[in-house]
């Protein structure tokens, strides 16, 4: 995928100015927000289930290399293979040639964020193999030849026109001038179009949200089923996983499985859950006869035993981009990269280098309140803070902006010189804004007074007229 | 409330003392109220988030060493900022924690610093304010009191014993207003962005007043409702729980003339 994290800044004055995805963000606001929100209210035990999935969590990165081998152990037990895959390369690499063993033509995808980190449709298509998207969102951006703007919702940058154009405009056998009367208009026109491809396919991707050692099992999770037609239709089902996706035990997953659905669209628990072990067994009435499983790491491994080894704990629910103000205003596409929103202003600099996504950990506030509803207690802003921290180290934050810190830090480490230029600052910009109280205008200060005003200080600074009221003997 | 009268030390913050120094003595108003000896420690600066949130760990070292040794002799420490008294309470045994003795102190430190209005309420038991204010507020909860610290019942409770006050609470109060310290100025337009949402929820509450517990924010609200053309008087709560709003004009308000 190609990256322009590096133009941050540029992509989000453009998405604060695109009218039509302002009003698409808008509108998604508030609904993921006021679901969470009633769905953990109805759970007494929310705050308990988010410390055990922390230290479950923590508990598998301790001994990831046990898990890793137990699983992949019970998958071959199966019958099915696993692909160890350092790199982006060595998986792309891996999936081209198991459906090139079966001389695959058609590919349908159930949603994979790993997929999104391979490019995997891309390198499909140079290889003549047709990928299908068959999540609705990811179909739709799929005909518009779009990214995914959100990691459970890819088309929410999108409006109920964008879908009708993209329809219209790629389903040239319906006829032209059809009515699309309602939301479900648009559904049953996807599910005619889709089911055909399902049928058709000769391979199925999908991801994983969870892979469990115990059993060897891959797990799934949606809203619409495509992913049980992906994977139980074609011959062959590849699963695309990253290390950090095992969990040791069915009741493990179940634990996860109580804060995934809640957290990530307010459901107690999504429509499918879908458990996959192998492939066809004999006397099995359906089902892949191949099931491989591309085990990704992708530079998540170095990421063990450093300050951003909490951020493995993440199970993509996106709780902390449906609740962070940034990725409300500017949505998912100004981040660049396959990882929006504050988990990807963490995980995006470790996977593509800071230097590139350096702006992610720096466009926070440090609200905090990513961290508040994250179930897996990650601490995000922490860790943005420790990416700022290494770009300080390796200089690449802005030069002027080094020097007037630099500046700022040589005063507020000489309380003396501190007190003198503070009492000139509150003086002259006192003054200066005396009538109104505030300044339309000041020099060096375009960031804030393009869109604010600047109030104007008091005048005398609190030291000075504490230092002056003592000396009166009135405080 | 403690037996004896303790011994708090005022931690001002930069805003405070170069932009609104009223704010310092409501607080200093306040905590004699609730029974305390207030102190001002001579030399303080500021808590170092500047260099901090922007991965300045050196300078912020430097300045937390010389503020937990200036706050180390009180009974308790007051901030009126959530922002600064979470960089106080929490960050510091953070940014110190490679280096035990300081970390230790940090610790001991933090665990006695609070928020000024959480203080009142949590600490010294306070329950009520002797104020009067004319108008109806609505009250933004600034993030790092909030989630750092827990500030959210304790301004309301106090509000509500200002005679004459009306609180209107606003949609999304604890959403962020976009100021973000260096960030506001780093990401102008999508700060501008967040305060206007912000703004919008202000308008809409009814609110012909706006409260809140940080000036960096309070700044930043009041800097986009003025922009805007929005007559909305913004102040810091402790003025108004102090019953000082006489002696200063709203923050961004003129003296006129």
């Amino acid at each position: 995928m190609h990256i322009t994290s590096p133009a941050f800044k540029q992509n989000a004055r453009h998405a604060l100015a695109d009218a039509n995805l302002q009003r698409a963000l808008s509108n998604a606001r508030t609904g993921f927000v006021e679901k969470r929100a009633r769905a953990v209210a109805a759970l007494p035990e929310f705050e308990a289930l988010r410390e055990e999935g922390r230290d479950l969590k923590n508990h598998v990165l301790a001994h990831l290399d046990f898990y890793l081998d137990t699983y992949a152990k019970a998958v071959e037990a199966n019958g099915g293979t696993v692909h160890w895959c350092e790199t982006a390369d060595d998986a792309r690499r891996a999936v081209v040639e198991i459906c090139r063993a079966v001389g695959a033509r058609t590919v349908t995808k159930g949603k994979s964020m790993i997929g999104e980190e391979l490019g995997i449709n891309e390198h499909l298509e140079t290889a003549g193999i047709a990928p299908i998207e068959t999540d609705l969102g990811e179909y739709i951006i799929q005909l518009r030849k779009e990214p995914p703007s959100h990691i459970i919702a890819p088309a929410i940058h999108l409006n109920r026109e964008d879908w009708i154009e993209a329809f219209r405009e790629k389903h040239t056998a319906l006829p032209a001038d059809r009515a699309f009367a309602e939301r479900k208009t648009l559904i049953d026109e996807a599910r005619s179009v889709l089911r055909s491809r399902f049928l058709a396919a000769d391979v199925g991707i999908t991801g994983a949200n969870m892979l469990i050692a115990e059993t060897g099992s891959s797990v799934i999770v949606t809203n619409e089923g495509n992913g049980d037609l992906t994977q139980t239709l074609p011959k062959v089902h590849i699963v695309l996983a990253s290390v950090e996706k095992v969990v040791p035990t069915l009741e493990d997953a179940c634990t996860i499985l109580r804060l995934l659905a809640r957290s990530a669209t307010g459901q107690d628990f999504s429509t499918y859950t879908t458990f996959s072990t192998g492939p066809r067994r004999a006397g099995d009435l359906d089902g892949p006869g191949e099931y491989h499983v591309i085990l990704l790491d992708n530079g998540r491994t170095s990421m063990i035993g450093t300050e951003f080894q909490e951020m493995l704990r993440c199970i993509r629910c996106a709780a902390c981009m449906n609740h962070c103000p940034v990725y409300g205003a500017v949505g998912g596409h100004a981040y660049g990269w396959v990882y929006p929103g504050p988990m990807g202003s963490v995980l995006t600099p470790s996977l593509i280098g800071v230097d590139k996504a350096g702006h992610l950990p720096n466009a926070s506030t440090f609200c905090g309140r990513c961290e508040s509803v994250c179930p897996m207690k990650i601490p995000l802003p922490k860790m943005m803070r420790h990416w700022r921290e290494r770009e300080f180290e390796r200089h690449l934050s802005p030069s002027a902006a080094r020097f007037g810190l630099g500046a700022w830090a040589w005063f507020a480490k000489r309380p003396w010189a501190y007190r003198l230029a503070a009492r000139l600052g509150a003086g002259v910009l006192g003054i200066a804004g005396r009538k109104r109280g505030r300044l339309g205008a000041l020099p060096l200060a375009g960031g804030w007074t393009d869109g604010r005003d600047m109030p104007t200080p008091e005048g005398e600074t609190f030291q000075a007229r504490y230092a002056r009221l003592k000396k009166q003997g009135l405080v | 409330m403690p037996e004896t009268k303790p011994r708090v030390a005022l931690f001002v913050t930069c805003l405070v003392d170069l932009y609104r120094p009223t704010v310092g003595f409501a607080a200093i108003k306040l905590l004699k109220q609730a029974g305390c000896t207030v102190e001002v420690p001579p030399n303080q600066t500021c808590c170092g988030q500047p260099a901090y949130n922007s991965g300045d760990k050196a300078d912020a070292a430097d300045i937390a060493r010389s503020v937990i040794a200036l706050l180390e002799p009180y009974d308790y420490v007051a901030v009126p900022s959530g922002s600064c008294g979470g960089m106080i309470h929490d960050q510091y045994a953070v940014l110190l924690a490679s280096d035990p003795e300081w970390k230790a102190r940090a610790e001991r430190v933090g665990a006695k610093t609070f928020e000024l209005v959480s203080f009142l309420v949590d600490v010294m038991g306070m329950a009520g304010v002797e104020a009067s204010y004319q108008g109806t507020v609505t009250y933004h909860d600034s993030c790092s009191g909030l989630r750092e610290l827990g500030v959210k019942a304790q301004p309301r409770a106090l509000l509500a014993t200002v005679a004459g006050l009306t609180l209107a609470e606003m949609e999304d109060a604890e959403v962020c207003c976009g100021f973000g310290g260096t960030f506001c100025v780093k990401y102008p337009d999508i700060s501008v962005r967040m305060v206007s949402d912000k703004v919008e929820n202000i308008r809409r509450s009814g609110a012909d007043t706006l409260l809140a517990g940080d000036l960096g924010c309070l700044l930043n609200m009041s800097g986009r409702l003025s922009r805007l053309g929005h007559e909305v008087r913004v102040r810091h709560v402790a003025e108004v729980l102090a019953g000082v709003t006489d002696q200063v004009p709203p923050i961004g308000a003129g003296k006129g003339g």
